[in-house]
C-alpha cells in the first residue's frame, strides 16, 4: 500500500492494526487455554483465562478511542475509512469471542472432579476449527486478504456440523446416563459457545472482505444453520 | 444498494472536450453531463484542469489569450461555442461565483440590481425591488441586509460578500451556477452557510462546484468528478467515490496518498 503523504496517519493506522492483532491473539490464546483447562480440569488455568478477559476489554476500549480520534482528526476516505470502521466493528466481535472463552473457563470448576463423560472428546476439535477461523479472519484483516476471509466464511458449516453432532450425542448420552445430566448440560452450553464463536468469526470475515474489496459478500445459504 | 447514475433531464452536456493553452493541452477528451437534480463537484490536484473545465462551461476561457476549446458543449441541446451564441446572454444563463468574493464597489441593492438592469429583466423600480429581495432571500442574505441595502457591498463580511455574489448570479435567472472554490476564502461558519445555500438551490439550478476541500465535495455534491493531468479519471455517485472509488488514482488522491 502506498504511504500517506502525512506519515502520522500511517502510524495511526498501523497502531490500530497492531492493537486489533494483539487483542485477537489474546482471545485466540484464551480459547485454547479454556479448552485445555476444560480437558485437564485445570482450575488455575481456567482462572487465568477469566482474569485475562479484563485486558481484552481494555484493548477494545483503546481501539475504540483511537478509531474515534482517527475519524475526527484524519477524516479517512475510501479504503482507509473502510479499514478504520472494520477495526471498530471487529474489536466488538473479538470482545464477544473473549467473553465466550471466559464463559467456557467459568464452567470448568462447575464441572467438578467427576470422571469425564465421553462426548467431551469432540469439543477440542470443534474449538480448534472455530479458533482457526478466528485466527484466519484476523490474519485476513492484517493482510487485507479477501480470499482468506472468504475461506473463513466457507468453513462456518464445519463448526455448525460439529455442533449438531455434539448436540445429538449429548442428548442421547443424557437419556442413557441421567446422572450426568448436569455435566452434559454444561458441555452443551460450551458447544453452543464454540458454535457462536464460529458465527462471530464468520461475521468478522465478512467485515474484512468488505474492508478489503469495497463489496459485500453475496448472502450466504442459511440451509446449514444449527438445529438449536 | 449502490445508487446508480440515474439520468435526470440534462441541462448541460460536454462531449469529447479538449482545451489547449497555446501548445499545451489542459483538458483531454472529457465528457460529462450536468443536470438540475445533482450538484456535481470537480476535484483533483492543482493543475489537473478542473477549473479550466468549469470555465469552458460558460466560455470564460474565451478571455484567456491562446486558449482553444474543441468538442461539443451544449446547454439545453444548443452548442454554446456556436458562432451565433450570444456570449453575454450565455453567461447570464450560466452564472459563475469565484474563489474570492468580488462584489461591485456599489451598494448591496445595486450589486443585485445590476444584472437585471442590463439584461432588461425589470420594467419598473417595483419590479427591481422584487428581484432584489427574492434574490437576496434565495441567497440566504435578506434577513441580514434588508435594513441596509444602501450600504456598500464591500462593507459586508467575506461570507456575506460571497452570498451577495451568489445572489447577484441568481438575479439574472440563470439555469446553471458554476462555483470555483467559493469557500476557500471563508471561515467554517460562512462556509457552512454557503454549503447550506447550495443544498437549497439544488433542483432549481444545475450546480457545478470546483473545490480543493474533499470534505466539502463529499458534503455538497451528489456526483463527483476526479480530474488528473487534464483527464477525467473517474466520475460517479459521490458516496461511492468516497467509500469505494473504482480507480487507484482516485483512491490515492482522496485518501491522501497522492505522490
Amino acid at each position: 500500500m502506498v504511504e500517506h503523504t502525512i506519515k502520522a496517519f500511517d502510524e495511526e493506522i498501523n497502531r490500530l492494526r497492531g492493537l486489533v492483532a494483539e487483542m485477537g491473539g489474546r482471545v485466540e490464546t484464551a480459547l485454547e487455554e479454556a479448552m485445555t483447562a476444560l480437558v485437564e480440569r485445570d482450575y488455575e488455568k481456567a482462572q487465568r483465562v477469566i482474569a485475562g478477559d479484563q485486558q481484552v476489554d481494555a484493548l477494545e476500549a483503546e481501539v475504540e478511542k483511537l478509531v474515534i480520534q482517527t475519524l475526527a482528526l484524519r477524516a479517512p476516505m475510501a479504503n482507509d475509512l473502510r479499514d478504520v470502521v472494520a477495526a471498530l466493528k471487529i474489536v466488538g466481535v473479538v470482545e464477544r469471542i473473549g467473553d465466550y472463552a471466559k464463559n467456557i473457563a467459568k464452567r470448568v470448576p462447575q464441572l467438578g472432579d467427576h470422571p469425564m463423560v465421553e462426548p467431551i472428546s469432540l469439543l477440542p476439535s470443534m474449538a480448534q476449527v472455530a479458533g482457526e477461523m478466528v485466527g484466519d479472519a484476523l490474519n485476513a484483516f492484517g493482510s487485507r486478504d479477501a480470499a482468506l476471509a472468504e475461506a473463513v466464511v466457507a468453513r462456518d458449516h464445519v463448526v455448525d456440523s460439529f455442533y449438531n453432532s455434539i448436540f445429538r450425542t449429548l442428548v442421547t448420552y443424557m437419556m442413557e446416563n441421567p446422572k450426568t445430566i448436569s455435566e452434559c448440560a454444561h458441555l452443551l452450553f460450551i458447544a453452543k459457545n464454540i458454535e457462536r464463536i464460529g458465527d462471530h468469526a464468520t461475521n468478522m470475515a465478512e467485515m474484512v472482505y468488505y474492508a478489503a474489496t469495497g463489496h459485500y459478500l453475496p448472502e450466504r445459504d442459511r440451509g446449514t444453520d444449527t438445529e438449536s | 444498494m449502490t445508487e446508480q447514475l440515474t439520468p435526470a433531464p440534462l441541462k448541460m452536456a460536454a462531449r469529447n472536450v479538449n482545451v489547449f493553452y497555446g501548445e499545451k493541452q489542459a483538458i483531454k477528451n472529457v465528457s460529462i453531463d450536468i443536470d438540475n437534480d445533482h450538484v456535481i463537484a470537480f476535484i483533483g490536484p492543482s493543475g489537473c484542469g478542473k477549473s479550466t473545465f468549469l470555465r469552458t462551461l460558460n466560455r470564460m476561457n474565451d478571455t484567456v489569450a491562446g486558449a482553444r476549446v474543441e468538442g461539443d458543449i451544449t446547454l439545453d441541446g444548443e452548442n454554446i461555442y456556436d458562432p451565433s451564441m450570444d456570449v453575454v446572454q450565455l453567461r447570464a444563463r450560466v452564472g459563475m461565483v469565484f474563489q474570492k468574493p468580488n462584489p461591485f464597489p456599489k451598494s448591496i441593492y445595486d450589486n443585485i440590481a445590476y444584472g437585471p438592469r442590463i439584461h432588461g429583466l425589470a420594467s419598473s423600480k417595483a419590479d427591481l425591488d422584487v428581484i432584489v429581495e427574492s434574490s437576496l432571500r434565495r441567497a440566504g442574505l435578506w434577513e441580514e441586509v434588508k435594513d441596509r441595502l444602501k450600504d456598500s457591498g464591500t462593507a459586508l463580511s467575506g461570507g456575506q460578500q460571497q452570498r451577495l455574489c451568489i445572489g447577484r448570479a441568481i438575479a439574472v435567472e440563470p439555469e446553471v451556477i458554476l462555483m470555483d472554490e467559493p469557500c476557500s476564502a471563508l471561515d467554517p461558519i460562512a462556509t457552512a452557510k454557503i454549503e447550506e445555500l447550495i443544498h437549497e438551490l439544488r433542483g432549481r439550478y444545475a450546480i457545478a462546484i470546483v473545490t480543493h476541500n474533499m470534505q466539502q465535495a463529499a458534503r455538497v455534491s451528489q456526483r463527483t468528478a476526479f480530474f488528473h493531468l487534464g483527464t477525467l479519471v473517474e466520475y460517479g455517485v459521490t458516496s461511492e467515490i468516497f467509500t469505494n472509488p473504482r480507480e487507484d488514482r482516485t483512491k490515492d488522491y482522496i485518501t491522501g496518498r497522492y505522490g
